[in-house]
């Protein structure tokens, strides 16, 4: 039996359970990374998932070059996640719910937002409006795609602004803060939803807590940025386990069908 | 291959170079791999240390603009209150929990007209700076500068931003007043007013913090200012993983203000006196009251409702992607 080691307790969980209890530890109740098709399916009814936007691909269009060029880098990324970036989105059924989902990942180039993940979240903001069903976003992200330069910066304002007609068209917007959700997409359509739900442990902030303790040059306390920390901060309106989130949305849902 | 060409390949590719070089080495040693293939790649070697030298050369004249866009002497925000807008009124706090000094907003005239004007502080010596925090604001500025945004909705008063940041300020406390959430209303607010919005990068314009008062209705960026997703330092130190491709990384972000009009992310650029703005801080002050006032008769008699989707259209256009 393969077996993987939890990151918080070290505790060692037979890979079968990991995944039957949803990439949650069993012992400590930590909850690990998930990629974004494994999110899909055990958020939505099965078959309901309709992808949008799948044709949308990055471009290398400053020819970015560090140590690799951003070209290089995006190949590997997709053929190491098979995704073609780092959100998908389309429309699903929740519990028989519609919602226009989106979904990132981590994986995908530390879930960071270029030009395409802006493009989809404008997307499936029309998409949500022309359909009038609620908008429901797991973010997962590291920040801004720096191999895009300033247009990734400008991303924030594009989502900021496809969000914000969803919002004026009075649909509900939802979003779930998972691990980790920081920087540009912290700073724009994360935080400006109806209802934020953050997963627990997920570091949810601005800047991360190597930058800060960089700038303050003093150690920060351990839950720094946590969901239990923004929750008291008032950050965020709930914590939710991810075996109860798929109730949660339901319920909320339900709530403003009314 | 020739010693002389070694010295003058860049710093920040010796090591990718020397890589390949011992590589060549060793194929030499291959008793039946000579002559043709091995010249080829010598001659391939040739052409990059050249292509890294452009570069190179390249990512130093964006470093003096880097530096130009931090020159202390530069008129700052203040400055440009003082010198462009007649009875200015300073207004403070955000009604919530302080006064961000970082962030300078009031009420002011111009050509006759009440405008609100709020933009980074960044502060000419070491008190001033000490005082504005180098211009790093935290949520407290960001919630100060809303407040005075709807003020100037609700009595049509068009806005005017300076932007001058390293960026938002990361601290503790700012993270636990929520200042992703403060820099996202912020943005959000800007889309929803219903008055003209005119930004000018006037110095630095750092990430999240910069953007924060800059979703214009025309943006404009002085000549020799900044514009980008991540400060030149930062980038090197997550891409690079070593300070020395700071200046490769300030090429590689295509932060000038002609790479900002080239990807229509700006409107304008206007110009600096000859050798930037720090040698005769008074003449660019009059050439942004010129350039203000210029931009307000521009979106003058256009509606509100027009103003806001135009910004909306605006901002929701801004990308590059393939499609296939
Ligand atoms: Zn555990």
């Amino acid at each position: 039996m393969e077996k993987i080691k939890c990151k918080n307790c070290t505790k060692d969980i037979e890979n079968e359970i990991f995944i039957l209890n949803l990439w949650v530890c069993p012992y400590c109740n930590y909850h690990h990374y998930i990629n974004a098709r494994d999110r899909l399916q055990i958020t939505v009814d099965s078959n309901s998932f309709i992808e949008l936007g799948k044709n949308i691909n990055s471009d290398d269009f400053l020819k970015f070059y560090d140590v690799k060029s951003y070209s290089v880098r995006l190949k590997e990324t997709k053929l190491k996640t098979s995704l073609n970036e780092a959100v998908i989105i389309g429309e699903a059924k929740i519990d028989g719910n519609d919602v226009a989902l989106g979904i990132m990942d981590f994986g995908f180039m530390g879930g960071s937002m270029g030009s395409v993940v802006g493009e989809k979240i404008k997307i499936l903001s029309n998409y949500c409006i022309e359909k009038n069903i609620p908008l429901v976003i797991f973010c997962a992200s590291g920040g801004a795609r720096m191999q895009e330069g300033v247009i990734s910066l400008m991303q924030m304002a594009k989502t900021v602004s496809s969000v914000n007609r969803v919002k004026e068209n009075k649909i509900p917007y939802i979003t779930i803060i998972t691990n980790p959700t920081s920087g540009g997409v912290s700073a724009s359509f994360a935080t400006i939803a109806d209802i934020i739900i953050a997963e627990p442990d997920a570091l949810f902030c601005f800047a991360g807590p190597r930058v800060v303790k960089q700038t303050i040059k003093k150690n920060l306390p351990p839950d720094f940025g946590t969901s239990e920390r923004n929750l008291k901060n008032g950050q965020v309106d709930m914590i939710v386990n991810r075996s109860d989130l798929k109730n949660t949305l339901t319920n909320l849902l339900k709530l403003f069908k009314e | 291959m020739d010693l002389k060409k070694l010295e003058e390949i860049p710093k920040s590719y010796l090591k990718e170079i020397l890589g390949s070089l011992s590589k060549l080495e060793k194929l030499k040693k291959i008793p039946f791999f000579t002559g043709i293939h091995f010249k080829d790649a010598e001659r391939d070697l040739s052409r990059k240390i050249e292509s890294y030298k452009k570069v190179e050369r390249d990512a130093k004249r964006v470093w003096k603009i880097v530096e130009l866009s931090r020159d202390e002497n530069r008129p700052q925000c203040l400055d440009y209150i003082n010198g462009i807008f007649e009875d200015f009124v300073k207004l403070s706090g955000d009604r919530l929990t302080g006064e961000d000094r970082s962030i300078a907003a009031g009420l002011g005239k111009i050509n006759g007209k009440t405008v609100a004007v709020m933009g980074h502080n960044k502060g000419k010596d070491i008190k001033q700076r000490l005082e504005y925090n180098f211009g790093m604001s935290i949520p407290q500025g960001y919630r100060k500068s809303q407040r005075i945004m709807r003020l100037a909705d609700r009595f049509g008063f068009p806005i005017v931003t300076l932007i001058d940041t390293p960026g938002a300020y990361p601290a503790l406390e700012a993270e636990d007043d929520g200042q992703a959430s403060a820099i996202a209303k912020s943005i959000l607010l800007m889309f929803e007013v219903k008055v003209p919005i005119i930004a000018i990068l006037i110095g630095e314009g750092g990430s999240g913090g910069a953007l924060a008062l800059a979703v214009g209705n025309e943006v404009a960026m002085l000549e020799n200012s900044t514009y980008s997703v991540i400060s030149p330092e930062g980038c090197a130190a997550i891409l690079w993983k070593n300070p020395s491709g700071t200046k490769l990384a300030a090429r590689e972000l295509r932060l000038t203000s002609r790479d900002m009009l080239r990807l229509k992310i700006i409107d304008r650029i206007i110009p600096e006196p000859i050798g930037g703005a720090q040698n005769a801080p008074g003449r660019m002050v009059k050439i942004v009251k010129k350039y203000i006032i210029g931009a307000l008769e521009r979106f003058a008699g256009i509606s509100g409702e027009e103003l806001k989707s135009r910004r909306a259209k605006k901002f929701e256009s801004m990308g590059f992607f393939g499609t296939e």
